[in-house]
């Protein structure tokens, strides 16, 4: 019933043709607003964290780094070969050539040992202080919207509507799968459920991973949260959750954004711009009107 | 509706297009507003006093840092920074095994002190075994022994106006047109008074080597190595620190970093 109501058209009388009965309010402002301070935060924040990581651009596993002994998990560094400065990426200890983007970029001629290049970076040269301040700045946006964002989902119903796992979510996943896979997709009020299974990850897993393993680093928080090292697997085990998370969240991004241009980038855009989402005519897709009632 | 449709076709074009033309252009076109003293930069950087005002909310006082055991200590403690200063003051006292090495505690107290290296040590003592943490990202644990900083404060009598202990190093971290910058630094007196905050004079069972601050340097467990200085001469308790170096409160910090090093 819900649904139905919100159906109707937002333009006055004159303009509530039939037609129109397949645009709908998809999307409520609080949804809309935190999308795009999380899309900004985001932004920054990981500009400004590869700038961080830079100043020491190795990952381990442990309360400690290895400096005697070997934890490294994940490197990225320059050396020089008989060819000439060469950068790499180290993986597990599988090492990779990666000269021109990791460990070693720069203009011709005038590349310079770093880990992630400066384009990637804020500011584009080395400086981690400002990056520091950049990061946490947006660390607090980021936290706040989305405890604000949790509190309006739960009193709105988006919670309980859109992102709830249903078991109708588990039947049709085989489907979804293959709709996906064929690009064909159903413009419908719900989210099916690989949808929702991205944006409740997102949401209910890595963000909040993201700020556990990132308060876990601070040494202050940790004599609050004496416990959360020790569940976590120490410090520099965080570290590197804090960094596999980022890589997890740009990965979501990029599928993201190929998923709207797939479905429709401008139907997409406008729903969560201004909320309104045209649907699929009910003659040619009569499972999702079935599920819209 | 057609005409709104086509407007905000436009729109979003134009805004995906601006978009991807900040991206194109690389990350520097962020840089000129963000050097120090800059109006973006001086607003983002409230965020710091938040995150300060939250964590001493949360953590008051006495929150403990966690501490370790013996087998956690598995390394040598890693020397960043200036490992062997090229001072003539230093290098004198570290000739003479620093027996003619003082502390001067000064500034707003009612009884300035100067301890010697033994008058330390006489005092109680207090081991911990912690995790440092680096501001670039890497953690090593090690035994610290030393005075803790509140008895030394105690027998100094802190005057009620003073609102820091600024920390005065023998080590030269930094040249300038106006000379050499010797490193310092400052901590609230919370820090100060906490109970892990030591001047430690040891480490892993060993007398402290040069590299990682003889005869002297501080710890303050709650926060990051950069706010806990090497090669100590002189501790004296301030009201505040814009007069000092850049007025930022410490030698890092002038370049940059946050004065609140707890995250």
């Amino acid at each position: 019933m819900e649904s139905v109501a919100r159906s109707q058209p937002t333009a006055g009388a004159d303009t509530a043709a039939p037609k129109d009965e397949t645009l709908i309010y998809r999307q409520s402002r609080w949804t809309r607003l935190t999308h795009w301070i999380w899309a900004i935060s985001l932004f920054f924040m990981l500009l400004s964290g590869l700038q961080i990581f830079n100043a020491r651009p190795q990952l381990y596993i442990g309360k400690q780094s290895g400096f005697d002994y070997n934890n490294t998990v994940f490197a990225i560094g320059a050396e020089n070969t008989d060819a000439g400065a060469r950068g790499y990426t180290e993986i597990f200890g599988h090492r990779f050539d990666t000269t021109g983007v990791l460990g070693w970029s720069g203009p011709a001629g005038q590349e310079t040992a770093r880990g992630f290049p400066s384009w990637a970076t804020i500011p584009s040269y080395y400086d981690l202080g400002t990056a520091r301040v950049i990061h946490f700045f947006f660390a607090w946006i980021l936290t706040t919207t989305l405890i604000v964002w949790l509190v309006a989902s739960a009193v709105n119903g988006h919670l309980r509507r859109d992102l709830a796992p249903r078991l109708d979510d588990l039947k049709r996943l085989p489907q979804d799968i293959i709709d996906h896979a064929k690009l064909k997709f159903h413009h419908t009020r719900e989210y099916n459920t690989l949808q929702k299974m991205a944006y409740g990850g997102v949401l209910f897993v890595l963000l909040p991973l993201m700020i556990i393993t990132g308060l876990a680093m601070s040494p202050s928080m940790n004599s609050v949260l004496p416990f959360l090292n020790d569940l976590l697997g120490g410090r520099q085990t965080a570290r590197t959750i804090h960094f596999t998370v980022m890589v997890l969240l740009v990965a979501f991004f990029v599928v993201h954004i190929l998923m709207i241009l797939a479905a429709g980038p401008i139907n997409e855009l406008r729903s969560i711009i201004t909320g309104w989402y045209r649907t699929d005519p009910p003659a040619q897709d009569d499972n999702s009107t079935e599920r819209s009632e | 509706m057609a005409k709104l449709e086509i407007s905000r076709r436009k729109f979003l074009t134009g805004a995906s297009l601006g978009a991807s033309g900040i991206m194109l252009s690389g990350c520097d076109a962020f840089d000129s507003q963000l050097s120090i003293g800059s109006g973006l930069r001086s607003f983002l950087e409230n965020a710091n006093g938040l995150t300060y005002r939250a964590q001493r909310l949360l953590a008051g006082r006495d929150a403990l840092a966690p501490e370790f055991t013996e087998a956690d200590i598995r390394q040598p403690q890693r020397p960043n920074g200036v490992t062997a200063p090229d001072d003539d003051v230093y290098k004198g006292l570290l000739a003479n095994n620093f027996a003619d090495w003082r502390l001067e505690v000064s500034g707003l107290v009612e009884k300035p002190l100067s301890l010697s290296r033994e008058q330390l040590m006489n005092m109680p003592s207090r081991t911990q075994i912690t995790r440092h943490d680096c501001v670039e990202g890497w953690s090593c644990i090690a035994k610290w022994t030393g005075t803790p900083l509140s008895l030394v404060l105690d027998q100094a009598v802190v005057k009620p106006q003073a609102r820091y202990v600024m920390f005065h190093c023998l080590d030269t971290i930094d040249r300038s047109l106006s000379g050499d910058i010797k490193y310092y630094g400052t901590i609230d007196l919370i820090d100060a008074r906490h109970p892990q905050t030591i001047l430690a004079y040891g480490v892993n069972g060993k007398p402290l080597p040069v590299e990682n601050g003889a005869p002297l340097r501080v710890r303050v467990e709650r926060q990051l190595g950069y706010k806990m200085p090497k090669y100590l001469y002189k501790i004296e308790l301030v009201d505040g620190f814009a007069n000092v170096g850049g007025g930022r409160g410490g030698y890092w910090e002038d370049n940059g970093y946050d004065w609140y090093g707890g995250i």
